[in-house]
């Protein structure tokens, strides 16, 4: 056990200065500028890979609170064309070892937008292969949006139902009630249809007292 | 070829031209009347145009051979189609009565075509008010931004996406788990889902609330559930075609292949697909027609209404493969970037150094630096033709490819609300004419009190239906559908179109058919329509069914399960039905088909062994002896 960590210190302290990809605490970092920006994408220099420097020491600065990071902290290497490096971060309080991976994600994590928004990138533009971003849960409704609509259209529905059978209760009492009435009257008088039963006043044979006076 | 089978007391049973003009005149009657020719017009076209247009027809289209698919289509709507249909309008305008009435008038040992397109309205309109129902729960999920089939949920820790969602598509987890919530077989049952119950509920309410008081009610829904569509397919055409690679869809629709013109398939498909596009044989053309006056000019509605329909499916098979083309077009657009982002990763090499013209240039000159990377990276092969030849039929087209073609539209809940209502007029104006056809056999029947008035029949068929379709809201209910569709809205309708074809030609008799069409329209059907309904038709009828029925047995009796437990998932896994779905099978296809002649015979005993009571009853059945007993009948 002793032994491990004496040859664990002696190798970090050698490699403390030199960056490594693969190394346990070395991260790598992929930027799609142009996939992003189009047309209004900047070229990738070293002015830009200082500003990476600095917003990754301010991440560590954040996270490490006390402990004053600056930009020689940050360790890169391997840069390539499509615009990705590897970095590694020293400690300030003791200039020959590392920190350690997990405490360079975490403080990733915590000021992951705003490292975003100094390269104008998203998650999956500015990668940091390992640390997955933090899924944005999709957005649930209080009430299931739906089960308003449903009761909207129950509603119209049932109030039409209710509307129809109302009204064939209604009209059918109507008619009911009209043949009844008509049943009645036909029981008692023989019932021509269409002749008025009382007979047409037929004037030549009134007395026409009140209109000639001879 | 005058043959005509015999056929006594025929004249007693039927109203003859004179009781017509008088009926004509009278107007005597409870019968219901269309208000207007538009009324009637847009009911057929609402019936015969339906959702087998936009899912069915577009799919047929461009699998056997794109734009000359068309020639075994028009060839078989005019030969087949307009025939049928011609057929159908007439003898119902002639008889005046709906389907069960119409085939008992021609002979009572015939009673059993009308039940059997009693049977076969009733099942299909089970099943099919049930696709109403899952287009009803789209409908209300599209009233939300963003749409609830766009994103996949969180797993139970948050750590990631649910596995089966991250492992199919965010369309698909929405259709098989969300809305179904699928169960592995048919065998598994699962319980009721109540959500889909909630569906299933509103469906058939507001099935009967339109069709409350039969043609009163639904001739007022039609100018809308038959004219939105229109506008709509419109509206979706007009956004297609300012899509990027819509013009990429309607291409592959209609490059015509013509050497799909020798495969049997083709005409079989094509025939089929004319057949029950006309929704022919459910016995809900006969009834409309029925409502008619006497001397309306069915010919020539027959072949409006034939020309309406053909064009609807040739425009929304248009509009259907326009945005299939764009969806394959982003799809593809999606795989490529894909495949180039994995490369210049790899490679670290910079930005748009590869693009989509070079990629295969690049690809060939890396594979050849590193082989070994290049395969590590499992690249896909894209391929524009396997995009566009995706899930294009069915219920896959509506509610997963066309999901996701509206998911990547821009304003996306708009063109969902949109194609949902779509979707749903036509359906609803489909189910018009099966709830027609089953409510109007039961009044004819007089197996319920004749009392009962309209609202009471459409109530029973409502609730009974809905009962019996609780099935569909099973877990297991999406298979039980499939099953319903294959068996019970194939065969049978076959068998009855092709009984109805020798009943009116031979039975009836076609002397006295056509007197009674130059009775009604003034003039004599011509020698096409003879020739037609005597030889033509039947022929292809009968080869239809044989082909069809050969090719439903031969083949191993198969369906596609959602299994994630499967190697092909997210692709659907054929499995082999289990043993006692071979008796439903029976009881969809083979019950309705057998009850024509199963009523025949029991015609058949029954006056033989009660010879001295039938003629009693035929003297009172008479048509001359209810007009003039007037008064109350």
């Amino acid at each position: 056990m002793l032994e491990k960590l004496l040859i664990l210190l002696f190798a970090s302290n050698v490699l403390a200065q030199v960056c490594m990809p693969d190394a346990p605490e070395a991260y790598k970092v992929r930027l799609s500028i142009k996939t992003a920006l189009g047309d209004q994408a900047y070229t990738w220099n070293d002015n830009e890979l200082y500003l990476f420097r600095a917003t990754l020491a301010f991440a560590m600065r954040n996270y490490l609170s006390g402990q004053l990071f600056d930009v020689s902290n940050i360790l890169v290497c391997n840069e390539t064309e499509r615009v990705s490096f590897w970095f590694m971060v020293k400690s300030v309080t003791n200039p020959t070892t590392l920190i350690e991976k997990q405490h360079v994600e975490n403080a990733i994590k915590e000021s992951r937008h705003r490292i975003n928004s100094a390269f104008l990138l998203t998650d999956q533009t500015l990668e940091f292969l390992g640390i997955l971003p933090t899924l944005a849960s999709p957005f649930v409704p209080a009430t299931p949006p739906w089960l308003i609509a449903f009761g909207v259209v129950m509603g119209v529905v049932g109030a039409g139902i209710v509307y129809f059978l109302v009204a064939a209760v209604v009209q059918r009492k109507r008619k009911k009630t009209l043949d009844e009435e008509e049943e009645a009257k036909g029981a008692t008088e023989n019932e021509i249809a269409g002749e008025n039963l009382d007979g047409i006043y037929n004037t030549s044979f009134s007395d026409d007292e009140k209109v000639t006076e001879m | 070829m005058k043959l005509k089978l015999p056929n006594p007391g025929l004249d007693r049973r039927i109203p003859s031209h004179a009781d017509l003009e008088r009926m004509e005149t009278e107007e005597a009657g409870d019968r219901p009347k269309w208000d207007n020719k538009a009324q009637y017009l847009l009911t057929c076209v609402g019936f015969c145009v339906g959702l087998g247009n936009v899912w069915r027809f577009p799919y047929l289209c461009q699998s056997h051979g794109g734009g000359a698919f068309m020639i075994p289509f028009l060839i078989l709507l005019v030969l087949e189609g307009i025939p049928l249909l011609y057929l159908e309008f007439a003898i119902g305008q002639r008889l005046r009565k709906g389907s069960v009435g119409v085939w008992r008038s021609i002979n009572p040992y015939l009673t059993g075509v009308g039940i059997a397109s009693l049977m076969v309205s009733f099942l299909v309109g089970m099943y099919y008010n049930t696709i109403m129902a899952w287009i009803m729960w789209y409908l209300f999920n599209s009233f939300q931004s963003p749409l609830p089939w766009s994103q996949c949920p969180l797993n139970a820790n948050k750590t990631g996406l649910v596995d089966e969602c991250a492992r199919s598509s965010t369309v698909d987890y929405f259709w098989y788990r969300e809305t179904l919530n699928t169960s592995t077989g048919i065998e598994d049952a699962g319980g009721l889902q109540w959500w889909m119950v909630c569906a299933l509920v509103a469906a058939w309410t507001l099935l009967y609330v339109c069709t409350i008081r039969g043609i009163e009610t639904t001739g007022k829904a039609v100018y809308i559930t038959s004219t939105l569509p229109y506008l709509v397919l419109t509206i979706f055409l007009i956004r297609g075609l300012t899509l990027k690679g819509s013009v990429e869809g309607i291409k592959f629709l209609f490059t015509p292949d013509v050497n799909e013109l020798m495969n049997p398939t083709t005409w079989l498909d094509a025939g089929a697909q004319v057949f029950y596009s006309f929704s022919l044989a459910f016995g809900g053309l006969i009834s409309f027609s029925s409502y008619n006056s006497v001397h309306n000019n069915c010919e020539q509605d027959a072949v409006l209404i034939s020309i309406i329909n053909g064009c609807t499916s040739v425009y929304s098979a248009t509009v259907i493969y326009s945005i299939i083309g764009f969806r394959a077009t982003q799809n593809f657009d999606d795989c490529m970037s894909d495949n180039i982002l994995k490369l210049m990763n790899a490679f670290n090499l910079p930005e748009n150094n590869i693009t989509d013209i070079n990629y295969d240039q690049s690809l060939t000159l890396l594979n050849q630096t590193n082989p070994a990377l290049v395969d590590s990276l499992n690249l896909e092969t894209c391929d524009m033709k396997f995009f566009l030849s995706q899930g294009v039929e069915g219920t896959g087209l509506a509610f997963i490819v066309f999901t996701e073609a509206i998911i990547r539209m821009p304003i996306s809940p708009m063109w969902a609300v949109l194609f949902f209502v779509m979707l749903f007029c036509l359906g609803l104006s489909t189910m018009f004419g099966n709830i027609e056809g089953v409510v109007v056999p039961l009044q004819d029947l007089n197996v319920l009190p004749k009392s009962w008035p309209k609202e009471v029949f459409c109530a029973l068929t409502c609730l009974i239906s809905f009962a019996l379709g609780l099935i569909f809201a099973l877990r297991s209910g999406n298979y039980w559908l499939a099953l319903f569709d294959n068996y019970a809205g194939s065969i049978p309708l076959l068998v009855i179109g092709f009984c109805e074809m020798i009943a009116v030609i031979y039975i009836y008799g076609i002397d006295r058919f056509n007197k009674d069409i130059e009775f009604m329209i003034g003039h004599k059907p011509n020698i096409f329509w003879q020739i037609a309904w005597r030889v033509v038709s039947p022929l292809i009828m009968v080869f239809i069914l044989i082909f069809y029925f050969v090719t439903q047995v031969s083949k191993s009796v198969t369906y596609l399960v959602w299994d994630t437990a499967s190697e092909t998932f997210p692709t659907l896994e054929k499995q082999p039905y289990p043993t006692f779905v071979y008796a439903i099978i029976f009881i969809l296809a083979g019950i309705p088909s057998l009850s024509i002649p199963a009523f025949a015979l029991y015609k058949f005993i029954q006056r033989r062994c009660c010879k001295h009571k039938d003629n009693y009853s035929d003297s009172v059945d008479s048509i001359s002896a209810k007009v003039e007993m007037n008064g109350k009948a």
